[in-house]
């Protein structure tokens, strides 16, 4: 079937399987920032927005996008770079597998939560798995990017 | 992988329900992120998006939540956060991450019956009832126990009332399956107390529940009746724990919330 969607402030028209997700659509197009690691929808590594909202692409057929508004990491390049770097200074980056879908959803955070407690944060990044740096990092990173350290 | 030879979005319940009924394989999708890990063959998907069913409002004394709406939306309204000790969001908040609750929705969790369910712990301890397209309306307890009908959920009808309630999951990591989740509620010294992830479907715990209402309430009969719910209930083992492990834990947690209840204050 046909989509028609916004992908990053651009109007696109797609072919799409009925069965198919939308990360493998993305992928395809080349939105190769979206990652797919768990199967199992629970590692949060192809997390994008629709119409604003963090969501795992793996797990949203692509029809459903049709209509939407999709963010990908390519499409806030600026405030992912800003984020990016408090990261790596609090070497909280190594192999950056996990890193598009994280900062993903921590930018969705600053956009959803006011002065989040380190509770809130917590909870709103339990969907993003990383399997090397470890948490404490990426937690003093966010809190200084939020201005709640 | 599962796969969807074609695709339905109807504008119309009944178009929905005629495709629905129309083959044997054809199938109503909810968020997909379960379906996803099956390998079911599926005729027809039918995707409910264009009916507006994503709501949560209050009507007439009723809380009514689409069968689109997602588990997020549970977890964030503010009429559900102030309502029955705000259990319903708190069953959500720890199913996965916020971005898989953008995705899934209510109306699949309730009709799929999951057992590892927490959502249907707590609607099940509050005066839920399911409104089947062509079932009708009929309290969430008698639907869970009917044998699986197609049928399109269409909302949920849960009444507004004093009801004080608490609910728990028992979890080995954050946003991992519940080993045992526990809902307890009380109104006019009525006390229901319901106990899913056994890991079979939610069931409420009857005889307990009855012998509580009966009682005064003391230490010793709160006990009495955490171990009646332990007693009478089944349970069985899978990878996240034993039934003997589930059956000890669920006298030790249905104790624990009702203390929890006897603790709210009615709002």
């Amino acid at each position: 079937m046909q989509i028609e969607l916004t992908v990053n402030d651009k109007l696109v028209t797609w072919d799409v399987e009925n069965d198919e997700f939308l990360a493998d659509t993305l992928r395809a197009h080349g939105f190769l920032s979206v990652k797919k690691a768990c199967d199992t929808s629970c590692c949060g590594l192809c997390t994008v927005w629709m119409d604003g909202k963090p969501i795992l692409s793996c797990s949203i057929l692509a029809m459903r996008a049709h209509g939407k508004k999709i963010t990908t990491i390519e499409g806030v390049s600026q405030a992912a770079e800003e984020f990016a770097r408090i990261l790596t200074a609090e070497g909280a980056e190594q192999c950056g597998f996990c890193s598009p879908g994280f900062i993903m959803n921590v930018l969705a955070m600053k956009n959803e939560l006011d002065n989040p407690t380190e509770d809130e944060i917590i909870h709103y990044l339990t969907g993003n798995l990383c399997r090397c740096t470890g948490y404490m990092g990426q937690l003093r990173a966010v809190k200084t990017y939020l201005g709640v350290a | 992988m599962f796969t969807v030879l074609d695709m339905a979005q109807p504008d119309k319940l009944e178009e929905a329900f005629e495709i629905l009924t129309k083959r044997k394989n054809n199938t109503i999708l909810g968020g997909c992120a379960f379906l996803k890990m099956s390998k079911k063959r599926i005729g027809t998907g039918i995707d409910l998006s264009r009916l507006n069913l994503d709501y949560i409002r209050e009507d007439n004394g009723f809380i009514v939540i689409g069968a689109m709406a997602a588990l997020r939306d549970l977890e964030t309204n503010a009429l559900l956060r102030d309502a029955f000790g705000g259990i319903l969001s708190q069953s959500v908040r720890n199913i996965i991450g916020v971005q898989f609750r953008n995705g899934v929705t209510v109306g699949a969790s309730v009709y799929s019956r999951y057992g590892f369910s927490d959502l249907l712990t707590a609607l099940l301890v509050l005066d839920t009832e399911v409104e089947l397209y062509n079932g009708g309306k009929m309290p969430l307890r008698d639907f869970l126990q009917k044998p699986y009908e197609k049928d399109i959920l269409v909302q949920l009808r849960i009444e507004k009332n004093q009801r004080l309630a608490a609910f728990s999951s028992f979890r080995k990591s954050a946003s991992d399956f519940a080993v045992l989740n526990i809902a307890v509620s009380n109104l006019d010294k009525q006390w229901t107390i319901a106990v899913g992830a056994r890991p079979g479907r939610a069931v409420i715990a009857e005889t307990a529940s009855r012998a509580l209402s009966q009682g005064h309430l003391s230490a010793e009969e709160i006990e009495a009746a955490a171990k009646i719910a332990a007693d009478e209930l089944s349970f069985g083992t899978n990878t996240r724990g034993t039934a003997g492990y589930r059956k000890a834990l669920c006298q030790v947690l249905v104790k624990r919330e009702i203390m929890e209840v006897l603790q709210c204050k009615s709002n």
